[in-house]
């Protein structure tokens, strides 16, 4: 199926596993997502594989940077007015609580689609929104 | 290196150990190629399941970061007495170009400065050379204090002060 395809099936049905499933990475380190609504949310359910700190035990910062950049490429891909895959031109990411190992929630906002680029912003927690275990924000090339 | 002095090879060998102690690194299968007292080198082989693009075979950016961030948390080591619990305060990567797919990615990283409670640390992801950089990263970390004290607990040496020289 094309992206295109995938994207108008995902956008309709608002199941985004389909699509997410198509990057190889996402399958690995387990990315679900729906859409709620209009607004796209996405979820890593805990996973023993994606542990950085085996004491705490804490999710790699690495793998919640890896969910966050995903989603925001996804999140960008379904908002875009023509959909491209977007290539990452820098990611800053803020660590503000370690994320035990629990289900880790994610939500994008698209700040600005220039014509060449696009700023995204994602926010990523656990129990409770308002409570993030990371926030981060992506540049992409388009 | 040939010539490595005795503190080389404990920050060689708590590199290593460091590297051991976290699953998600296993299953990527990183490796330590090098670590002293200017850095560490860690090596991310290539495989199906890192990739971000099934069309090109290139990996994901997230593998990228996870690199990175390996990386710059096992340098923490180089440029501290003990091994400290050091957490990541913050990461920026610039993505300067693509990795070819099937082959090993490395990466080059050292802290550049160390504070009583802050180690800040850069480096590079590359293929072929150092000078040939894919991607470009700044992390910080805090410092914890020691992993192990004198009865194996977790010791707190710096008084009960807040992370951060200035942060509140």
């Amino acid at each position: 199926m094309s992206l295109e395809q995938e994207l108008k099936l995902a956008r309709e049905s608002g199941q985004l596993d389909a699509l997410i499933n198509t990057i190889p990475y996402a399958r690995m380190i387990g990315v679900k997502g729906q859409l709620v609504g209009d607004e796209a949310l996405f979820l890593l359910p805990a996973n023993k594989d994606n542990i950085g700190n085996p004491i705490l035990p804490a999710i790699h910062g690495g793998v919640i940077g890896g969910f966050m950049e995903t989603a925001a490429a996804i999140h960008l891909m379904l908002f875009m007015d023509q959909p491209k895959v977007p290539a990452i031109i820098d990611f800053s990411l803020d660590y503000l609580r370690s994320a035990q190992l629990k289900d880790t929630f994610a939500e994008c906002r698209l700040h600005r689609q220039g014509r060449r680029v696009a700023n995204v912003s994602i926010t990523a927690w656990q129990s409770h929104r308002d409570v993030p275990v990371a926030t981060g924000r992506v540049h992409f090339r388009i | 290196m040939a010539n490595s002095s005795p503190d080389d090879q404990k920050i060689l060998i708590m590199a290593q150990q460091f590297l051991k102690a976290i699953p998600h690194c296993h299953k990527l299968g990183m490796t330590i190629v090098s670590a002293d007292s200017t850095g560490v080198v860690v090596e991310l082989p290539w495989s199906e399941d890192i990739v971000g693009n099934p069309e090109t075979g290139v990996i994901h950016s997230g593998v990228v970061t996870t690199l990175m961030d390996s990386a710059c948390g096992i340098s923490t080591v180089t440029a501290l007495p003990e091994p400290e619990m050091c957490p990541t305060l913050d990461l920026r990567i610039d993505h300067m170009g693509k990795p070819e797919p099937g082959r090993p990615l490395y990466a080059s990283v050292a802290p550049y400065r160390v504070t009583s409670n802050i180690i800040f640390t850069r480096g590079t992801a590359w293929q072929n050379s150092p000078d040939e950089p894919i991607a470009h990263c700044v992390g910080t970390f805090m410092r914890l204090g020691k992993m192990f004290g004198p009865k194996g607990k977790v010791s707190q040496p710096k008084s009960k002060s807040e992370p951060g020289d200035s942060a509140s």
